[in-house]
């Protein structure tokens, strides 16, 4: 739906190549795009701006890099920027107190009881002993949700008498006491922060319990108004902290750099998944890309690091260089893939990727794919030259393809031998081979 | 309470926060550039989003003349975006499948809503659908005991496709008006889930013709730009009819929705505007940006 950044910059910039410095005349359309970009990811119009004189100051003057080209140094300096805003090192949760008081609060649906059962999650594989407490007492079934999920993840739930937060949260001490548990984690019901009744009860509470962490849940979807909650959240309780929850949809997640420059408090975990352990710690500098819309390779890399066996990747490496590859690699290379998680997923890391492929498609031409190989005997897959037009055909018919589809395969497996040849020969890829079958 | 005044303390918070502004800055009778890149801020920020707040900025400039007040042209302008004609299907029984995002209120406008109806004499099935969200069934269950209306459900983890045909078998047999569909929330880049969504669609369509006859769209007013994808999105799969605006007793403005109505011609159909079952206000253009332009000194009438 929106153009690239990158591309649009490339287009600002157009004019300077050949000059060694980036003037006030060529960055002014390079950051009206950034401007636009920004509010197009939500980030607040008042923080725009304030990043926007920032930056501009910042690139003036600057010189260009040789090894850049003028667009690339200022995406480069605007990432910093942001990554300076955002808060550089993410910040870990400070559980001081025996049993430590963490306490969840936000607006309606911005995901506190899924986000309470998931940290909870997460704590547990540090080794703790999480008990947690069912504090929302307004919306229907709002406590019969926090149970089953407690069931779900095989963790306490505290509920007491289901009806005053405040004594549910005294007992709920006691009974973290008693049982043992090193932490204690408060789901309390979704407000609006300018319901004063309702956000003087929070302030009980937390007077109360007196919390090690109190995390205020944001929607990643949120817009503009979110410096107004998240500010008056901030005033009353002095929160600790932020989980951004959504960030599985394609929101860019302006209101992190919004909600982290109005309050100064820093976002510490982010939700990434609706499984119980979609819970991720937040690195700002790996959000910059998002949020400015370039993409993230940092997590993209992460990724491929966390999935690809390191002896395989090496044994990989010597066969395209000898050209060996066969199509038992290619299976491999599909199973590497898809470890990675869906095409989805890794194509919205990617700067500039292509947003609106058929990605229902590629998975499924990646699963007749492998089908197609899987059908082969051991002896065809390394040597696939041995396939005849008889044993295509049985081949085609036990992984419920046609023999057009085999030879679709086979065509795309040449191809990519003839490209390691060209690799090989020239030890870089050429652009533009096409008929890959994913 | 009547009506408007309750629609207009809904709004009240809005009213005090953006637009009290724009009512003050035109005020004065001269329009100049300064102003216009104000009240352009101002609309930005209501997250309108720049390419629509520039469209706005620009019949602004265009119809501004002499003599004109400027508060009553930037009214025509934001009116005429989102007053635009649907046709209303009538069947008997009516269904409605309410659909969006997690959050944004699904499951409490439809609690809303069958209050809504009831008090028009209509008789309302509620279809438990979302079986997959924790409890959610339990939260519909108790929205149906506190408007009266029957309950459709076979706990969680059903299928859901299959709650939705028993509840409108269950209204043809007992000559209900209205069903309404509660679905599960889904983020809309998750295609398997939109799959299914479309599957409960066709099979809600075997057991009455043409159902469901409105599918509306929940937006959280507080929705930033993402909104616009979104209802492109789930208008691509399920045909949305419309839009339910939910959450503007908050300090959000719900200006997606300026956005959505333009680019994807959905109308909105209703506003959220407390938690209280009556909460849920059918959506009127002009009234909306009236109680929004109006200052806050206005004396408000008991209609």
């Amino acid at each position: 739906m929106f153009e690239n950044l990158q591309d649009k910059l490339g287009r600002a910039f157009k004019l300077l190549s050949g000059k060694g410095r980036i003037s006030e005349k060529n960055i002014e359309e390079a950051v009206k795009q950034v401007k636009l970009s920004l509010l197009e990811a939500d980030v607040n119009y008042k923080v725009v701006k304030e990043f926007i004189n920032g930056v501009t100051e910042k690139s003036l003057g600057e010189e260009v890099l040789k090894s850049f080209s003028p667009d690339q140094q200022f995406i480069k300096i605007v990432r910093d920027e942001l990554i300076t805003m955002l808060g550089e090192r993410p910040v870990p949760l400070r559980l001081s107190s025996q049993p430590a008081r963490i306490m969840m609060v936000g607006l309606q649906g911005s995901g506190k009881t899924t986000t309470t059962a998931k940290l909870a999650t997460l704590l547990r594989k540090e080794g703790k002993k999480p008990l947690l407490v069912a504090a929302d007492v307004y919306r229907p079934a709002a406590i019969d949700q926090l149970i089953q999920l407690g069931k779900q993840i095989d963790i306490p739930v505290f509920t007491g008498d289901r009806r005053n937060p405040v004594s549910i949260v005294r007992e709920a001490m006691q009974q973290a006491i008693k049982n043992i548990n090193d932490v204690v984690i408060l789901d309390t019901a979704g407000r609006l922060h300018i319901d004063d009744t309702m956000m003087g009860e929070l302030k009980e509470i937390a007077t109360l319990v007196k919390p090690d962490e109190i995390l205020m849940v944001v929607d990643a979807m949120t817009g503009q108004d979110a410096v107004n909650s998240a500010k008056a959240f901030n005033e009353v309780l002095e929160l600790s902290g932020f989980v951004v929850t959504k960030l599985d949809g394609d929101a860019r997640g302006g209101v992190i750099l919004s909600i982290r420059h109005v309050t100064g408090k820093p976002v510490k975990f982010i939700g990434i998944s609706e499984k119980p352990d979609g819970l991720e710690v937040f690195y700002p500098d790996r959000v910059a890309g998002r949020i400015l819309g370039l993409g993230d390779v940092l997590s993209l890399i992460d990724k491929i690091q966390a999935n690809v066996d390191e002896e395989k990747a090496r044994e990989m490496e010597e066969k395209f260089l000898k050209n060996k590859f066969d199509l038992e690699d290619f299976l491999d290379q599909l199973r590497e893939i898809k470890k990675m998680g869906s095409i989805a997923d890794i194509l919205e890391m990617i700067p500039g990727a292509p947003k609106d492929v058929d990605l229902a498609g590629s998975e499924k031409s990646m699963k007749r794919t492998e089908a197609i190989i899987h059908s082969m005997t051991l002896k065809e897959r390394r040597n696939p030259k041995l396939l005849n037009y008889s044993r295509k055909q049985r081949v085609a018919r036990g992984s419920g393809t046609t023999i057009q589809d085999v030879n679709k395969l086979l065509k795309s497996y040449d191809q990519m031998k003839d490209m390691m040849k060209q690799f090989n020969r020239k030890g870089k890829l050429r652009k533009g081979i096409k008929g890959f079958p994913f | 309470m009547g009506i408007f005044s309750r629609l207009k303390e809904g709004l009240k918070k809005t009213r005090d926060g953006f637009f009290k502004n724009v009512k003050k800055l035109l005020s004065f009778d001269r329009l100049d550039e300064e102003t216009l890149e104000e009240i352009e801020e101002l609309l930005i920020l209501s997250d309108m989003g720049s390419e629509t707040s520039q469209d706005v900025i620009k019949a602004l400039r265009e119809r501004m003349h002499k003599g004109k007040n400027p508060i009553d042209v930037l009214k025509d302008v934001l009116i005429e975006i989102l007053d635009i004609p649907y046709e209303q299907k009538t069947a008997k029984p009516h269904v409605i499948s309410v659909v969006g995002v997690n959050g944004t209120g699904k499951t409490t406008t439809i609690g809303k809503l069958s209050q809504l109806y009831s008090q028009q004499g209509k008789k309302v099935v509620l279809a438990a659908c979302d079986t997959f969200r924790a409890a959610a069934v339990e939260q519909l269950r108790i929205w149906s005991d506190r408007s009266g209306v029957d309950f459709i459900s076979q706990g969680q983890g059903a299928d859901s496709a299959a709650v939705g045909f028993d509840a409108i078998n269950h209204a043809i047999s007992k000559g209900k008006d209205v069903v309404i569909i509660d679905t599960a929330g889904r983020l809309h880049t998750r295609s398997n889930l939109m799959e299914e969504l479309k599957k409960v669609h066709r099979v809600i369509g075997k057991a009455a013709q043409g159902a469901p006859h409105e599918v509306l769209l929940v937006i959280d007013a507080t929705t930033g730009q993402n909104g616009l994808i979104q209802a492109a999105k789930f208008k691509e799969a399920v045909n949305v009819t419309g839009i339910v605006l939910t959450k503007l007793d908050g300090t959000a403005k719900g200006g997606i929705i300026f956005a959505i109505v333009k680019e994807l011609g959905i109308p909105v159909k209703y506003i959220g505007v407390g938690e209280k079952i009556d909460d849920l206000k059918p959506f009127k253009p002009s009234e909306f940006v009236e109680a929004l332009l109006s200052s806050d000194e206005e004396s408000s009438e008991e209609v």
